[in-house]
């Protein structure tokens, strides 16, 4: 018993005890110092609101939507705001409100999906290019120029023509547009950190290149690239409602708020709101990931402020 | 400086010939006969060969792929399926509407978003800071085709003060071109100055605070001189690059305003051409665009060699 008193107290600590000191101790106060710099703007806050309220109308939408969201009611197409129908109807009688709910899955889930097609694509080809080095990398590179040649929507629009209209067409065709910024992003970063001297040291003591990318490299690169998916999320978002407006995004008669904006435009001079309510939605939700975005950069890497 | 320009040349000719093959290989990918779409279904088999001949869609696809390159450098772009015309001089009309809106629209943006970017940074944490912070943020979570259908709404159809749509020439009645522009002019420049304004903030914040400015300051130096010579100067050269990059995002941006303002100009030919499967026009039309984006970058990036050192030897 005295032994043990002596041990735990008497006796200054082993290696293992500090160790898992030094561990548990700052790990929590690093999160907890992480969520309480993030979330310290009220800007934030309110965004961070938002974006859990945009997250909740999505999942709950079939619940909390007072009409089923594409079922046409020609009786009482284009009726403007009442108690029956807080935002109107469209032209084919659907209640706006129940779609702009039911429109959030859409917006959600294409800046999701495809800003983790983007990701992922880019950041396996940045981590070879940048690995590699030489004529891998000049290939690849080149590639990646080209893509970058030509401007998102222009991207899009072409890959969504070439593999038709639809949520996941439009989520991939979203995706490989965006995939060149992911590249080189992480090409950047793996080639800084290639110098540096664990990844030389990992290298002497035999660990294989895979090994050496995935283990040793990658996980060192993701805080930027990650700040770079949340600032994308809304540019993801844009480009949806973007190309639904023009005809080449989710197919009718889903409901997508690009496709809504579009679809009210024609009775613009009539009932406003049928164009202008779905915008509403699409800039909060945008707004709200962009300032998330940036608050997350900021509290992960100020260093990234202005190259992000 | 010359291995630099040569090289960066280069690079861009690799750029501008690898973005044919992407476009043309994109183009032939796609689903649907264009000669059938263009044809209607009632057409005959002898129809179509004759239009597939009269069009070079006959030949197998690296032919049709080098003849076309090869027509590129004669300045040959070929026919339009849709509007029955040759590319080249189509294109040309097509790209001054565009122009005329693009760029007074580039200017503006970026006159306007620097000058705002400095306000932000010399009143930093200040009421105005906050204004243009909050301004440029809504403004880039804002989808310009909305913001342009609300324009429409509040000053041609409520007010009656704008024309809703259309588009006409300066040199043709420049006082019906300047009422027909402003609307998307303004819209289409107002994301690219959002980002401006934002970068010319960050920029100017970032180089106040080194040492070269608070010796300019300690030597006795006028604010206006220290901010408008020695830190805008400096903080340019980010907000330069990113130019390049607005350039094409306005490019782009153009097809949406062009839609929502029906203006006759590259975007909405692009989408025409898309949906109606005009290969030759497609493909033409994105190399274009890719090509004066590239020769922008190129432009940018040799501008920098001769401003910052660093820079060429990276």
């Amino acid at each position: 018993m005295s032994a043990t008193i002596n041990k735990a107290e008497g006796s200054p600590p082993g290696p293992a005890m500090v160790n898992a000191a030094a561990d548990t101790v700052p790990k929590m106060s690093r999160t907890r110092l992480f969520w309480r710099t993030l979330l310290s703007r009220k800007t934030v806050m309110v965004s961070a609101a938002v974006l859990v309220l945009a997250f909740l109308t999505a999942i709950l939408a079939p619940l909390i939507a007072p009409y089923d969201a594409n079922a046409p009611d020609l009786r009482s197409a284009l009726k403007p705001p009442s108690a029956g129908h807080w935002l109107g109807t469209d032209a084919l009688g659907r209640d706006v409100l129940s779609r702009i709910i039911f429109g959030s899955r859409v917006s959600l889930a294409v800046g999701f999906v495809s800003v983790a097609i983007a990701g992922s694509i880019g950041m396996l080809l940045g981590l070879v290019a940048g690995y590699a080095g030489g004529r891998v990398e000049s290939v690849i590179m080149r590639c990646i120029d080209v893509l970058m040649s030509i401007p998102l929507i222009i991207l899009a629009l072409f890959i969504a023509a070439l593999i038709g209209k639809g949520l996941g067409n439009v989520m991939l065709a979203i995706g490989l547009g965006m995939m060149p910024s992911y590249a080189r992003l992480t090409r950047g970063q793996v080639k800084s950190i290639k110098q540096l001297d664990y990844v030389t040291a990992g290298v002497i003591s035999g660990s294989g290149k895979i090994k050496n990318m995935f283990r040793h490299i990658l996980p060192n690169c993701l805080s930027p690239i990650i700040v770079l998916m949340t600032m994308n999320l809304g540019m993801a978002i844009l480009t949806e409602a973007a190309l639904s407006f023009l005809g080449l995004g989710i197919n009718p008669p889903t409901a997508s708020w690009g496709a809504m904006i579009s679809d009210g435009y024609n009775h613009l001079r009539t009932l406003p709101l049928l164009s202008l309510a779905p915008g509403v939605a699409i800039i909060m939700v945008v707004l709200a990931f962009n300032i998330v975005g940036d608050a997350l950069r900021d509290t992960l890497d100020p260093r990234l402020r202005g190259a992000l | 400086m010359s291995t630099f320009i040569l090289r960066r040349v280069s690079q861009t000719i690799v750029v501008v010939l690898l973005v044919t093959v992407l476009v043309f290989a994109i183009m032939h990918m796609m689903p649907g006969d264009p000669v059938l779409l263009f044809l209607g279904p009632d057409a005959s088999v002898e129809q179509i060969e004759h239009y597939k001949q009269q069009f070079g869609l006959d030949s197998p696809l690296p032919v049709q792929y080098f003849r076309w390159v090869e027509n590129l450098f004669k300045g040959e772009f070929g026919d339009s399926l849709v509007y029955r015309q040759d590319i080249g001089p189509l294109i040309r009309a097509k790209l001054k509407v565009t122009l005329t809106i693009a760029l007074p629209a580039f200017v503006i943006a970026a006159a306007f978003g620097m000058l705002l970017g400095i306000l932000a940074a010399i009143y930093r944490g200040r009421w105005p800071d906050s204004f243009i912070t909050v301004l440029a943020n809504v403004g880039m979570a804002t989808p310009t085709f909305w913001l342009s259908i609300l324009c429409v709404y509040i000053f041609s159809l409520r007010l009656g003060w704008l024309p809703v749509q259309g588009f006409t020439f300066p040199s043709e009645d420049f006082a019906l071109a300047v009422r027909r522009m402003i609307l998307p002019v303004s819209m289409l420049a107002l994301g690219p100055m959002a980002v401006f304004a934002r970068q010319t903030r960050s920029a100017m914040l970032e180089i106040i605070r080194q040492d070269f400015i608070r010796t300019g300051r300690s030597k006795g130096l006028g604010e206006r001189r220290v901010i408008y010579v020695h830190a805008l100067r400096n903080a340019l050269i980010p907000v330069v690059t990113v130019m390049g990059m607005q350039l094409g995002y306005m490019l782009g941006g153009s097809v949406l305003i062009e839609q929502v303002f029906v203006i006759p100009g590259m975007g909405n030919m692009l989408i025409t051409a898309i949906l109606n499967k005009d290969y030759q026009l497609v493909q033409s039309t994105v190399l274009v665009i890719s090509a004066g984006i590239s020769l922008c970058n190129l432009l940018v990036d040799i501008a920098y060699g001769y401003i910052d050192p660093r820079i060429r030897i990276s």
